[in-house]
């Protein structure tokens, strides 16, 4: 080997090159492959198709998320449709020996959720998924990626993906994020800074010390949002942070086994003066709770801020007002004190513990406004259990909320959670497409805390007027 | 073989001067709930291309008459978002084999390289000259040469080449996929494989 300084990603990469072909793409091997109901079916008739079995079954793990109800869990899934899905999920890992996590499984909930809950998720892994918010393991220091159908087929045939390369990226922050400053609007400033489509062809590694200090959780919500502004997804190096989470999950390497790889992790990390393709630089202070207001997550700004006019944005005119047409606003006018009428707390993005902690830490001792319908979703059992056994249920029962069951709910609205035409959403879930959150609905992306008073004001309000 | 081959496509194009065209926007999560690749096309831009009655909006340009062709030419950053493969299955479906546009988000154009779909990134400068032609002119005619790797404009002969790769080039040619390529290494990967850390 030569000593030339490379980055962290390409000693994960690297190590898990099989071929590499001339004027083409590298055929990398994958660690762990996550499935679930929606983009999985048709790469399991694929393999029927061609007469392919599962090469790695114990690689490869199902849960059912997308598609789920989030109440009465326990009842048969009214839609025929998304039970047929739930089905055809259940029925390919029983044939093909792959674990399955369905609906009522304690270890139920979203994939990007509770693979790294149980371990399963490791620093150094190469892990896809058919959803591109699997960019979420990178907080862990793995190469992990959304796919497609065919690539699903194809991880499940042979354990491998072809991809070329993709170019590095490193985004710094460093300096003291303010009180009412998540990892939420950290990922979210940095992408109204490089825009929807900044990072696209790039893998991107976070570094400085305002991700050396945040929590895993944090970590997964930044790291989950890379691919809003395009790229194919993002890392953080792995850290005593990290190996305090690993440790003891049941998946996670035990006695001698977690010694080695402890070893091995603590190298996993970019050398000093390894070239990136391209670096930014940001300080923390800068940054205030974010909110968005046009229809993709490039589109935020700080919630004490206006929206800005067209001549303000370098991208298409004609698109900029499309957007805000679709959200029924104006350039220039504030975003504090819009009427909202739903919130929306879960997803893959920010449906952890933390966030439900953040989350109650606004909403005790208020009560939930009139206007306003709230979901509350956690990404999970273990974290639906950890709400109630830390009292935060009893929070969020006393101020009007209930707490609903795990799944990716309104996120993606697949199943029946969708917020009406027209209406208005504060979620803490990761894009604000039109119609993502049900036809002609309007998202505004927030965080937790962002979410929490506009729970209780029934309006766009900023956190920090309600902390003490 | 996965799909049909792709070589040389002269055809009219439908113009989508939009920019940051999410895979919401081409199929909205919904339409997702198929456990077979069939009927896609018809939810195609559902949102912008129906009501919330089914009656079709009239000034969706897929609902226009004038306009046709197997190739779509979208604003800057098509297919952003989801990884969604309907997406692409979609395009394909309704009966486009070609998507021009002046940059594509990565995972769409994995998609849809991966069923036969030619994503084909032109200049800026170049697709303002396509949206324009078009405008002028909806019978105008494109060129996609994939072994040339040349896109024109048959009318006035202005054309620009574009970049794919060797390997992806040679698939979509001939119709082969990752898949069978993958398959005839197995035993190359199962070595690797059994040696991986994880």
């Amino acid at each position: 080997m030569s000593n030339k300084p490379t980055t962290l990603f390409d000693k994960v990469w690297d190590a898990h090159v099989i071929r590499s072909i001339a004027d083409g793409p590298d055929v990398l091997l994958i660690d762990r492959h996550f499935i679930h109901e929606v983009t999985s079916p048709v790469a399991f008739l694929g393999l029927k198709n061609r007469n392919l079995s599962v090469m790695f079954p114990d690689r490869t793990f199902a849960t059912a998320d997308h598609n789920t109800p989030t109440i009465n869990q326990h009842l048969p899934v009214a839609d025929p449709l998304s039970a047929n899905q739930l089905k055809a999920l259940e029925e390919n890992s029983q044939q093909y020996g792959i674990s399955h996590w369905g609906l009522g499984n304690p270890k139920n909930g979203i994939v990007h959720v509770v693979g790294p809950e149980n371990g399963i998720t490791l620093p150094g892994m190469t892990i896809v998924c058919g959803d591109s918010h699997t960019s979420t393991h990178g907080a862990f220091g793995c190469i992990a990626f959304g796919i497609g159908t065919s690539e699903v087929e194809m991880v499940l045939s042979s354990q491998c993906i072809m991809q070329p390369k993709a170019k590095k990226m490193r985004i710094n922050v460093n300096g003291n994020l303010h009180k009412g400053v998540t990892p939420k609007d950290v990922v979210l400033y940095i992408i109204s800074k490089l825009t929807a489509a900044g990072a696209t062809g790039y893998f991107v590694e976070y570094a400085g010390s305002v991700f050396e200090n945040m929590s895993m959780e944090g970590r997964m919500t930044v790291c989950n949002m890379s691919i809003e502004m395009g790229a194919r997804g993002g890392m953080i190096a792995a850290d005593e942070t990290t190996f305090n989470y690993i440790k003891g999950r049941e998946k996670a390497p035990k006695g001698q086994a977690w010694d080695d790889a402890l070893a091995y992790w603590k190298t996993l990390k970019t050398d000093e003066g390894a070239a990136f393709d391209k670096e930014y630089h940001f300080d923390g202070a800068d940054i205030e709770p974010m909110i968005t207001y046009g229809t993709n997550p490039g589109m935020g700004m700080g919630i004490t801020a206006l929206i800005p006019s067209a001549e303000d944005i370098d991208a298409g005119k004609a698109s900029f007002a499309k957007s805000l047409q679709y959200m029924g606003f104006e350039e220039n006018e504030p975003m504090l004190g819009k009427k909202i009428d739903y919130v929306f707390i879960g997803s893959c993005t920010n449906g952890r513990i933390e966030d439900f902690r953040a989350f109650a830490s606004i909403v005790k001792g208020r009560k939930k406004a009139d206007n306003v319908t709230a979901w509350i979703v956690p990404g999970s059992h273990v974290v639906e259990h950890q709400i109630r056994e830390e009292g935060i249920y009893d929070i969020l029962v006393e101020a009007g909320f209930q707490l609903r069951q795990p799944g990716c709910s309104a996120c993606l609205a697949m199943n029946d959670d969708k917020i009406p035409a027209g209406k208005y959403a504060v979620s803490t879930s990761n894009r604000n497409f039109e119609g993502r959150q049900g036809p002609g609905a309007r998202t505004l992306l927030a965080s937790p805390l962002v979410a929490a008073a506009a729970a209780v004001t029934g309006e766009v309000t900023d956190p920090r007027t309600l902390m003490n | 073989m996965a799909y049909d081959k792709f070589t040389v496509l002269k055809s009219r194009a439908v113009p989508l001067p939009i920019e940051n065209v999410d895979t919401d926007q081409i199929i909205p999560a919904r339409f997702l709930k198929a456990t077979k690749r069939e009927g896609f096309g018809d939810n195609l831009f559902r949102d912008w291309r129906y009501n919330n009655d089914d009656t079709p909006k009239q000034d969706f340009v897929l609902n226009n008459a004038i306009y046709s062709g197997k190739i779509l030419v979208g604003g800057k950053n098509f297919g952003s978002g989801s990884s969604r493969e309907h997406a692409a299955w979609a395009i394909y479906d309704y009966g486009f084999r070609c998507v021009v546009s002046s940059f594509f988000a990565d995972i769409f154009k994995n998609n849809s390289m991966n069923i036969g779909i030619l994503p084909v990134t032109v200049s800026e400068g170049f697709l303002e000259k396509i949206f324009r032609a078009i405008e002028a002119d909806p019978q105008t005619e494109l060129e996609v040469n994939l072994p040339e790797q040349k896109i024109s404009l048959l009318a006035t002969g202005e054309h620009e080449s574009f970049d794919i790769n060797g390997y992806k080039k040679h698939n979509l040619i001939n119709g082969f996929d990752d898949i069978d390529y993958l398959q005839d290494m197995k035993h190359e990967i199962m070595d690797f494989a059994q040696k991986s850390r994880y």
